[in-house]
């Protein structure tokens, strides 16, 4: 009924907050235009009805992530984007960012149309989203994945810390 | 009930809370003010508004002095001049007033009032029935922060923007161990619901179960709120008033409009989980009681924040970060390993604990 409204109307936002983000020469214009995205993304969840994956988005990335971005944009006072045409040795990076897009779009483009010729229509079953449900899932089958992912994040604090403690003797 | 019909339930509801709240907005200022005063041995506002009654002998007597208070207030905020300093970001500048009370009016929604009211099947809220609410509260306070960086940075004065950074890192400190806190009722009731966290307290407020986790999550609503003891960011002797310094007019009253709507919410949000919420006497019988139990709870919530004003002094900068740091974030996660840990060994049988 109205879903596909609000679908038009959040990819809107959401693509145009994305190019608003590339596009602004302003830093901290740039970071809020990604939090807008963000949050659009969150809202997406919400209409897929995954309101636990909706909240963490908004917590993480709008809340936590961003937030320590503008932190560190403001302190470094790095608001204003100097021509990056005088930054040598990044030459290549043009074409490659390039080619790497266009092989993106391809891969999509053909992934989208492969799903519409075929159209099999075979409906997944719905899943349970509940909070209890994605907690049974991420301790249950997925303990490994999460516990290393745990580690990773234990090891990146404790070496920025210890790298931290050598600078300040050396 | 069709989803058409629960959008526009919702709207009405949502409207109409939304104007009990800044309408409450205006009279917790007031009550700040005339509490603040008397703990401070002065009077207060008490000349707008007052009913006069007949004379007594010599006195003059008044009634309801200062009543009309935060209308005086309101109206001299809208007339004032509304200046925009040169040197701002435009667009960032007005919209860090919106950023902070958007946040603050979007807390309301989730909040439970009282139970089965006004043809509400469960609970009476403006958006009842979400699974999420303890993270859709989280969620929400993190958004909150961007206001008052924004407003410092936008700004571009130097005071403003220390007070926005210092908010920022205390917002971000506090935020974590209020997080944990929270986790702890959730893990006693079984649920982000906030009505089935009110539900599961029929057998006793949580404050009795978890006195830790209550303590802690109100130190941490001061730091969330900025009020005192942790008001660093607007410390008028360093910061002039921190981040709002550049702002005049309404749009300087918006973010003390969402501050103290904040102070609503978060009075409403502890009331829910560890006082027992909208439950009282007779709340089964009349369960428009509930709305009343929960204003009673609220106000003492309000009192108590206005109380710590006037009696703590402010904490210095790194005394704060180590306090946020060194000793409640311990203390939070302590308390979320050993609530866990007793829930656990009391669902199995083996320590009698009554949940």
């Amino acid at each position: 009924m109205g879903q596909p409204v609000v679908f038009i109307a959040l990819a809107l936002v959401a693509i145009l907050s994305a190019f608003g983000m590339l596009l602004s020469h302003n830093a901290v214009h740039a970071a809020l235009f990604l939090v807008l995205n963000f949050i659009t993304i969150g809202v997406f969840y919400i209409v897929l009805a995954a309101p636990f994956i909706a909240m963490v988005q908004i917590t993480v990335y709008a809340g936590a992530i961003m937030v320590l971005f503008l932190f560190v944009i403001m302190l470094l006072g790095a608001e204003r984007l100097e021509g990056a045409q005088n930054v040598p040795n990044t030459a290549w990076q043009r074409p490659l960012a390039v080619f790497l897009a266009a092989v993106l779009v391809l891969a999509f483009g053909y992934l989208i149309i492969q799903e519409a010729v075929s159209a099999t229509g075979t409906a997944l079953p719905p899943l349970d989203s509940s909070p209890q449900a994605i907690g049974e899932l991420l301790f249950g089958s997925y303990i490994f994945p999460f516990e290393v992912t745990a580690v990773l994040l234990l090891v990146s604090m404790i070496s920025l810390v210890v790298w931290k403690a050598q600078d300040k003797r050396g | 009930m069709t989803l058409g019909q629960i959008a526009l339930r919702a709207l009405i509801a949502g409207f109409i809370m939304s104007l009990v709240v800044i309408t409450g907005f205006a009279y917790t200022t007031l009550l700040e003010r005339r509490l603040l005063a008397r703990l401070q041995a002065r009077i207060g506002p008490n000349r707008a508004g007052y009913i006069p009654l007949p004379r007594k002998g010599k006195r003059e007597r008044r009634l309801l002095g200062g009543i009309m208070q935060p209308a005086a207030d309101a109206v001299k905020l809208f007339f004032k001049e509304d200046a925009t300093p040169a040197m701002v970001d435009r667009v960032v500048y007005n919209l860090a007033p919106m950023l902070t009370v958007i946040p603050a009016i979007l807390i309301l929604a989730v909040i439970p009032w009282a139970g089965p009211i006004l043809g509400y099947e469960e609970y009476f809220a403006i958006a009842p029935g979400i699974d999420v609410g303890i993270l859709f509260i989280l969620a929400i306070t993190s958004i909150g922060v961007y206001g008052v960086v924004l407003a410092g940075w936008g700004s571009n004065s130097k005071y403003a923007i220390l007070g926005g950074i210092r908010a920022s890192a205390q917002m971000i400190s506090y935020e974590l161990s209020l997080a944990l806190v929270i986790l702890a009722p959730v893990m006693l009731a079984g649920s982000m619901n906030l009505n089935d966290i009110v539900v599961a307290q029929e057998g006793g407020w949580y404050v009795l179960f978890l006195p830790v986790a209550a303590i802690v999550f109100i130190i941490g609503v001061f730091a969330e709120l900025q009020r005192a003891p942790f008001d660093l960011l607007e410390a008028e002797q360093e910061l002039s008033s921190g981040y709002n310094v550049e702002y005049g007019g309404m749009r300087f009253g918006m973010f003390f409009m969402a501050e103290y709507m904040k102070m609503i919410s978060f009075s409403a949000i502890a009331a829910v989980l560890f006082f027992g919420g909208y439950r009282g006497p007779f709340v089964d019988q009349f369960p428009a009681l509930g709305l009343l139990y929960m204003f009673i709870k609220i106000v003492i919530g309000l009192i108590i924040m206005i109380w710590v004003r006037a009696s703590l002094p402010r904490l210095r900068y790194d005394q704060l970060m180590g306090f946020g740091w060194k000793v409640l974030l311990p203390i939070a996660v302590l308390n979320f390993l050993i609530t866990a840990v007793i829930i656990v060994l009391a669902s199995e049988g083996i320590i009698a604990f009554p949940i």
